[in-house]
This record gives C-alpha cells, structure tokens and sequence, in this order.
C-alpha cells in the first residue's frame, strides 16, 4: 500500500512495525505537498527542515521504546491560528505576517508528546471569518475534488491538505462550522468536540464561547484516536472541562441497535440541495438497517440560529482582535501621526474586508444603546436554542441531517453577498450556540462529482455515540476516496 | 432596508474599533452592516421574555489558580514579535500632551 | 445675599491587593525589577493567551466587602471594558460591571460634625494597568507592562460626602479596615491606593444633584484636598457666571493647584461591556462566605476598646499604635513576649515614631521583630545597658532587625557593675577635675552633673549613671 494513502492509526502501526520509518513518512507527505502545493495551496507555511528533523527525533524515542501511542510518528499539519512556539502564526492575515509564537497551543503539544511530526501550518480564512478560506491573505485554497471549488472553511487549508494526502490528519477550529463544512467539501472526517473539551490556550480566538479545536481526518478510527490525545483538562483555560470519559477508541463499535436517532425536518426544508438531501436519508436509512431507531422531529428555531451566532461572534471578536494594535507584535502601518491614527490606520491595512466586517457589527452591536437590543437579545435567544436541544437530546442519542445545504461551490461565488454566505453555514451553527459535539463525514457524492457530508450531532460530551454511529456506517458505506485515489 | 446607517454611525463605529475605511470601503460597510441588522431584526420576532440571557453554555463555574508565582523572566520573548522596542519596552507613539 | 452651595462627593478608589501574583496569570507583582521582566503571554495580550483567576483576589474582595457591610454577589461574573490605549495590552480591561463582587455596603466615619455613614455602592475586582514612560530624546512614549495585570478592587461610594475632611476621614476609614485585613499597604503615595473624585456641587436644600466631575491624578491627602477645594470653587464659578458644568473626567495638577478636562474626539467614552467568555462565573456558597468572616481579624475599634480595657498605656498611645496594623501586631506580640506593656508602648511611641519621621518611613515599614524588642526591653530592665546605649542598640534595630543581646556582647556595650572599676575610675575623675569638685563642695549642686558626665565618658557610656552618682556623691 502507498504510504500516503494510509490512514494516521494505520501509518502509526506500520511504524512501530518497523515496515515504514518516520523518516519515510514524512519524506513521502513532504514530496506530495511540493508536488500538490501549486495546485490545491493547503499550507500558508511547511516546515519542511523541522519536519524532517522532528522525525529523527520521534524515530529515535519509538525504537527506544519511549513513544509507542497510536498516533506516534505520523505528520499533522495544523491551522494557522494555533501558535507553534518558533513558527509562523499568521490566522491567514497581513496583520500577523510576522508573528512568531513564543509558546505552543495545547492541543499542539499534545500531539507533540504523542509524537507528531508538524509539516506547517494551514491555509484558512482570516481570523477564522469565512466559510471558503478565500478570505485569507495569503492566496486562495482550492478543492482537490475539482480546483475550480472551494475547500470550505474556515478550515480549508487543513481539511485539502488531509483530501489532497498532504498530511495525514490536520487540526482545525470550529466556531459555527469551521470544521465541519470543509471536510464535508473535501470528503474527509471532522469533528467539532464538545465546548471545553479541548483546550483553547493558544487558539487565537473568533469567538471565544464558540471556538473549539478538532480533529479532520481520513477515517473515524483516526478520529478518536487524535481525540484521545487532544482532549485534556488544561488549567491555563478556564473553560476546560475535565472529564473521565476520554476513551473515544472503545467506541469504535459496529452496532446502532437501538440507537435512537433523530432528523430534524427543519433541516431538509428549502434551500437544501436536492442531492445533498437524498444522500443524507440513504445514510440514515443505512443506519436505520444497522438497527438504529430513526424518527424525524421539529427541532424548532433553526431560522433563528445564524442571526444569533453572527451577533455573538461578531461581539466577542470585536473585542478579541483589539489586541492586534501594532504595539506588541504584527503589522505596524508605515507612516502615521501619532497614536490613534497609527491604531487605525495599522488596523485597516492589516485587516481584510470581511474581518472590519465583522469587527465593526461587533463594536456596533456591544456600543452604547444596542447592547440589550442586540446582545442581550441574541443571548437570550442562545439559551432558548440550547434547550430546543436539551428536549431533542431527552428523545434522541443522536441528531442526523447535512452538514451544508450543498457542496462546495464554485471559486468566487460565496463572497459577493455576505448574507447569503452566512446562510450556508445554517445546519452547523446552532450546534456551536449549544456547544455541542457535530461530527461530519462523507456520505455520497453528487453529479458534478464533489463529495457530500453527513453530519451527526450529540449531547454535550458525547462524543462516543457519535463515533460510535459515524463507525458503524462507516463500515457499512465502505471505502470512501477522490477518484484521483482509486 | 430597514436599518439604514448613516455615516456618523460609520464614523463613531471607527473610532471605536479604530478602523479608517476608505470611502468606498465605508459605502459598502453602510449597506452591509444594515442588511446585517436588518437579519439580526429577525430575533425580535421571538418572545425572550423571562429568559436568562446565556453567556456560558455549561454550568461549570469557580475555576481558580492558587497565588503561587510560576512564571519567570521571558523579557526576550515579550519583546521579540514587536515592531519597535527600546530599553526593554515596546515602542509607541507619544501619548502624553 | 450671595446663593449658599453644597459640595456632593463619591469616590471611586481603587485598591492594589497584597497578592503575591498577577489577577490572571503566574507574575509576580513585586514591586521594582527591570521593565516587562514580571510579564507573561497572558498579561502582555498575547494572541492564544487566556486569563485564570487568582483564588487570593477573590478573598480578598469578599473579605473587604464583608468588613465594610456589603451583600456579596453569590452569582458573579467578569466583563470586559474594551478601550484602546497602548497600556492596556489586550485593549480590553476585565473588570466587573453587571455583576460586581460586592453591593450595597456602608462605613461609619468620624469627623469634627460627628459620626455619619459613607454608602458603598460597589465594590469590583479588575486587573491594573501596564506604565507609560516618556522617552523625550526620541519623542515617544515605552510600555511596560509588569503592572499589567496586577489585582485590584474598585470601591465606588454613594455621593454621601460634603466635605474634604469627611473623604480624607473615609479614605482612611477604608485604608485603616484594608489595612488591618491584610488585603493592601494602601499606600496613595506609592499607588497602591488611588483615588477618583466625582464631585458636583448644589444650591443647599435641592433636591437634585448637579452635573458633577471626575477628578483623577491624587494621589495624597493634601491633593485630594486641594483638589476638591480647587474644583469646588471652578464649579461655583461657572454656575455664579451663568455656565454650565460639563461631565467630564478631569485631571488633577497639584503643582498649578488646577484641574484640566482630559478630553478627545477618539475617546468615545464607550466601553462596551459585556461578560468575558475566556472566564466562567463565580458561585459562591454561604459556606464560603463564612470561612472569609471567620478569618476577619479585629478591626481598630474593636482593638482601641481592648486595649483600653487590657493595657494601662495612655489613650492617645493607643490611638497611634492601632492607627496601623502593623504597630498594633508588633505591639501586642512584644507584650505577649513578656514586656510591660507601657514600655513598648514607650519605644514605639518615641523612638521608633522619631525614627520614622526621619527616614520618611510609614510605621507598614517598620521591619524589626517583636522579640528583639523584647530582647532590649528585658537587657534594659536587667540594667545590663543603661538607656544610652539602648537607644543606639534600638537605631540598629531599627535599621537592620538585629539580635540586641548578640549586638550588645559583641560590641561589649553591656553596663559595668563591678564596682571597683568603676570606683577606679571615679577616683581619677575626682583627681582630674578639682574645679568641679570645689564647685560642688561650694554647694553647686549641678556640678555633680559634670562629673557623671567624666565618668560616663571615661566608660565609654557602659556605666549605670545611677550607680556613678551615688559613688560619686560617697566619695565626695
């Protein structure tokens, strides 16, 4: 079998095997990226003289015996807006061009005692605002499905580097579908964790009650396997929640009998495409054969959801991207008379148009007089969302629907009309409001020949039962690749 | 359009977040940010009266360090990302009168 | 006749808490060090950084409301006050607006027009800023951010003061109830205490509050004083001339004794406030809540009664030492040790307080031990020093902390009581000075004085003078 088509557990083994080398590996991944770069640019930096390096140094501690975990010796590329002490941080934007963290995130060094090897960091769009990582500044990712489409996003960069084998899983960040959609646009496995489960110390911050971090991945083995490294209780983050149930393997089970599974039917209304529509009920008509009990519901206030979220991260990340100022790190403008100009003018050279966006609906919304219509409003809407699903979750084990209302479109389609944008993102968001754990797998493949994504939503920390489900269907489905791969 | 925004909100909004767009820029900001709130209008169709307004989704509460100095001397790496420093501090322009 | 005016005074005071690290991260808040060498990720706004908070500052906070009679918030939350100023780093400060720690407080204060009550409306915890420092040869201005992040608490009062002498009597009553919970130094010199004055002033009898004023930049009793003086009068001007008084927040030259608006068309004056996601609320039990009231010591009214009822010491002896918390522990330990009480008082009373004015020292940095002290009291009550030389132990003391019965063997100060040395040497102090001893045969009583005085010399001030007089006057 090729190298790169391994999957991260199945590489990990052949490793501690001793049937490939560290080194080999990373070669292998290292070749497909200069030869894929070109095309599908997944990476705003590859690290090409440390990965090599690292893996030396991982390839020493497994013989030693020092490492022997699932994931030991396998290369991750991770986004742009985790810091990776000594490497370029950029979040894809000009204002942190030259950002060189001092310090690691925590979900990164995580990895990096299981022994991961990190190729570079991934494309994204800037500061994470965006659903096609065609807001990043550093040029456009493209679907390796088919390059005239977007990769989706925010997470664009990582969910093609894992498509396009340019990597053999990533790291992303979720705040209302950031995960899920592109690896839905590019086939792979994402999953968004439960708020709190993993460790937001050193994720440059959206929206700082939405953001989590998560795996994208070729498989759903692959998936629990990265969780169980990632989730850790951190107390640099006063958000991290520690749990004992962090054995996401052993639910890597083939069995949904008598899983309770409900789809709700505000989910398959209009707009959704077709296509996506009727893969999405053969899946859960797969599931149903498996033994699951599936029923639809109303889970109500859906419409509701993207106005919600887009004035709660717009908010939050108002004020989390004031620290970017041209004073302590990133981009100072050239020319400037005195302090406030030099804040503004910095600012507004160093920030992309859907990021002042976003900043300046955040300020306008928290500003004197809005707060409680706007603020106020929204959040008192989020906790009416969150107990639509806390009813849901009495019912149900698992929520079913799609991930987007369709694949992934055509380069330079989604920008023009932000609204528009913002209603793609209308299945994944409200899961981001309840801080709940969404899952996103592919499940078919429409005409134009672009992957379709299932998604599998849980109750807050139980992620096991959508792994569970995600497992067994994955059996049940079978083999799943780019053409380009068969 | 329900929202229209005029230019001094455009203004005061910039002095806020300290952002300068450009006159183009700030056409299309006006036109955006009132279809935004034309959207974000939507949530008053919901009755959220009584409702606790959620900041924090889950109950966890009290998470505390103990008053034990942990960190060092990292002057260096303060410093490093910064366009401009002198004596050990980050260079601005001058604030006082 | 001439309108009559009333002053109307809140303040907001904010206080730097006696932590030994920052509100939100593992920096220690010593004072001194070279710039930005106490600083970290989280308190210099590093992308990714995320704040946690110090237990201690919550104590502290709960502590300082339950002394001064608030209802403590059970449910509270942090928010974040978004402005831009570059000793912010983060350009948020987390600080409490919705739901502060403390509410609905009061202290009793005590002036020439007797006893009142100063409502407290709140009390909030919040992280300090970093310093700005002007760099004249280059023109701009450098951060340092090791004071980012230091704790603090806010406490804002009611408008119930009229006078400068009732806030300079609040401002103590505060600094004297920190004091003593260990909470602060209160410092207003140093800034460990700092006071904003929000004043505005009313025809006397209405009903309504006039347009008032933020006052900042005091930072000693005399300036707030002046201050308050100052724009007391600025404000009767204004309205006497037909103007009106502007809200704004103004700053205080205590140099030019005048006031000046710190004003600017990008200060928007617009915090937007709203709960900090990076932190989860805090819920405390009433269990909690007693553990902080058990630990509350007594308090320097409680104190004064004691010591009136325990120690045969003078009233305004006692009104000194408890005037800080410090003195009082170092006085009750001492006695504890053994002394008489009214000779510690003694030595706190004259020389240690003579000490302090000297050295410009407030009695918080009196650094000696109460068993040393002791020490000195027990060698001077055994006569093995006579007072001289103990006041010169105690200046070292003083100084250095030192070990009096140490200091007093090794420098060989200890009184010489064999009496035929010092027979010897009163002899020939006899024989050196025959002029004296005419003079005091003659009946010049006072001349005995002298030859104390030769004597004692001749010792090297390591004699009893009781005993010298008495051999002289036997020799004679």
């Amino acid at each position: 079998m090729n190298i790169l088509d391994m999957t991260a557990v199945s590489l990990a083994a052949a490793i501690k095997n001793k049937e490939v080398t560290v080194k080999e590996a990373t070669e292998a991944v290292l070749a497909q990226i200069e030869k894929k770069e070109d095309t599908f640019h997944c990476y705003v930096t590859v690290d090409r003289e440390g990965a090599l390096r690292k893996a030396e140094e991982v390839q020493k501690k497994i013989d030693a015996g020092e490492l022997d975990g699932p994931l030991a010796g396998v290369p991750v590329a991770i986004k742009d807006n985790m810091c990776t002490e000594g490497m370029l941080t950029t979040c894809s934007s000009k204002i942190l061009g030259n950002f060189v963290p001092t310090f690691s995130s925590e979900a990164v060094l995580n990895l990096e005692k299981a022994g991961a090897v990190i190729l570079g960091k991934t494309n994204m769009d800037e500061f994470a605002m965006g659903s096609t990582t065609e807001t990043s500044a550093y040029g456009v990712t493209k679907n390796p499905w088919n390059p005239e489409h977007v990769p989706g996003g925010s997470s664009g960069g990582s969910a093609a580097a894992v498509a396009a084998n340019e990597c053999f899983y990533a790291l992303g960040s979720d705040t209302g579908g950031s995960i899920r959609q592109p690896a839905s646009f590019c086939g792979v496995v994402g999953l968004k964790p439960t708020y709190g489960r993993v460790s937001r110390y050193g994720l440059i911050a959206y929206g700082s009650s939405l953001d989590q971090i998560g795996p994208l991945c070729k498989d759903v083995t692959d998936c629990a396997a990265i969780m169980e490294i990632i989730a850790t209780h951190d107390t640099k983050d006063s958000t991290s929640v520690e749990r004992k149930d962090r054995e996401f393997t052993s639910a890597l089970i083939e069995d949904v009998k008598g899983m309770r599974i409900g789809i709700p039917k505000d989910y398959f209304g209009e707009g959704l495409d077709p296509e996506v529509k009727s893969a999405v009920l053969k899946a859960a008509e797969v599931l149903k054969e498996k033994g699951a009990i599936v029923e639809e519901f109303d889970l109500s206030l859906v419409e509701y959801a993207i106005p919600t979220y887009y004035t709660i991260a717009a908010a939050e990340a108002s004020s989390n991207l004031e620290r970017f100022d041209g004073i302590k790190y990133g981009y100072r403008t050239e020319e400037y008379e005195g302090l406030h100009n030099m804040y503004k003018k910095s600012r507004s050279e160093g920030f992309g148009a859907e990021v002042k966006r976003r900043i300046m609906l955040g300020s306008f919304v928290l500003s004197s007089g809005y707060y409680d219509a706007y603020y106020l409003k929204a959040l008192r809407v989020k906790a009416l969302i969150k107990k639509a699903f806390d009813e849901a979750f009495a019912k149900y084990d698992v929520i079913l629907g799609p991930v987007a209302p369709t694949t992934a479109p055509k380069l330079g389609e989604s920008l023009s009309d932000p609204i528009k944008m913002y209603l793609g993102d209308i299945y994944t968001i409200s899961v981001n409001l309840a801080g709940l754990p969404g899952l996103s797998m592919p499940c078919g493949v429409d005409s134009k020949g672009l992957p379709i994504g299932l998604q599998l939503i849980g109750d807050c920390f139980n992620e096991k039962k959508l792994i569970q489900t995600a497992y067994t269907y994955e059996k049940a489905r079978g083999a799943f690749g780019r053409k380009e791969d068969k | 359009m329900a929202n229209i925004i005029s230019d001094e909100t455009i203004e005061y909004v910039g002095i806020l977040a300290k952002l300068e767009l450009s006159g183009e820029e700030k056409e299309q900001a006006k036109k955006d940010m009132g279809s935004m709130l034309d959207y974000i209008d939507k949530l008053g169709e919901l009755d959220t009266e009584g409702v606790e307004p959620m900041s924090h989704v889950f109950p966890v509460k009290n998470v505390f360090r103990e008053d034990v100095v942990t960190n060092g001397d990292v002057r260096e790496e303060i410093l490093k990302n910064a366009p401009g420093e002198k004596d050990g501090m980050f260079v601005v322009p001058r604030t006082f009168e | 006749m001439a309108k009559q005016y009333e002053t109307v005074i809140g303040l907001e005071v904010h206080v730097e808490l006696a932590t030994k690290t920052k509100i939100f991260c593992g920096c220690s808040t010593a004072f001194g060090g070279e710039p930005n060498t106490h600083t970290c990720p989280v308190c210099t706004g590093m992308p990714g950084s995320l704040p946690v908070l110090n237990k201690q500052v919550l104590e502290y906070a709960v502590a300082v409301g339950l002394a001064t009679n608030c209802t403590i918030t059970q449910y509270c939350k942090f928010d974040r006050k978004n402005y831009f100023y570059p000793d912010n780093p983060q350009n948020y400060q987390i600080s409490q607006l919705y739901l502060p720690i403390c509410r609905n407080g009061k202290v009793e204060i005590e002036t020439e027009n007797g006893k009142k009550f100063v409502g407290i409306h709140e009390i909030h915890m919040e992280e300090d800023a970093g310093k700005l420092i002007h760099d004249e040869w280059d023109d701009c201005s450098l951060v340092d951010y090791n004071r980012s992040g230091v704790p603090l608490i806010e406490i804002v009062s009611e408008p119930d003061m009229r006078s400068a002498q009732e806030v300079i009597a609040y401002l103590e009553k505060l600094r004297m109830t920190i004091q003593y919970l260990g909470a602060s130094d209160c410092k207003l010199q140093e800034g460990s205490m700092r006071a904003d004055v929000n004043l505005s002033i009313r025809e006397v009898g209405a009903k309504e509050f006039g347009t008032r004023t933020e006052m900042k930049n005091l930072n000693s009793f005399k300036a707030i004083a002046r201050a308050i003086e100052g724009e007391t009068e600025r404000q009767i001007d204004l309205l006497e001339s037909g103007e009106k008084v502007i809200q704004e927040t103004r700053r205080w030259d205590d140099n030019k004794g005048e006031s000046y608006a710190m004003r600017s068309k990008e200060d928007a004056q617009d915090y937007r406030y709203f709960p900090d996601p990076d932190l989860v609320p805090i819920v405390l039990d009433d269990a909690f809540l007693e553990e902080i009231r058990a630990k509350q010591p007594e308090f320097r009214e409680e104190k004064m009664l004691r010591y009136k009822e325990e120690f045969d010491i003078p009233e305004y002896d006692i009104e000194i030492i408890t005037g800080s918390k410090h003195m009082a522990d170092i006085f009750e330990a001492t006695v504890a040790l053994g002394s008489q009480p009214k000779k510690v008082s003694n030595w706190l009373m004259v020389e240690t307080l003579r000490l302090l004015k000297e050295n410009s020292l407030d009695p918080e940095d009196i650094c000696f031990s109460p068993e040393n002290l002791a020490k000195l009291i027990s060698l001077t009550d055994a006569k093995a020093i006579n007072s001289s030389v103990a006041k010169e132990v105690f200046e070292v003391m003083f100084k250095e902390d030192i070990d009096p019965e140490k200091y007093v063997e090794e420098k060989g100060l200890k009184t010489v009581n064999d009496e035929g040395a010092l027979r010897k040497t009163v002899e020939e102090v006899i024989a050196n000075n025959p002029q004296s001893v005419e003079d005091y045969r003659n009946g010049k009583e006072k001349a005995i004085g002298f030859l104390v005085g030769q004597t004692m010399k001749a010792m090297k001030g390591k004699a009893d003078p009781g005993m010298v007089n008495q051999l002289l006057k036997e020799l004679l």
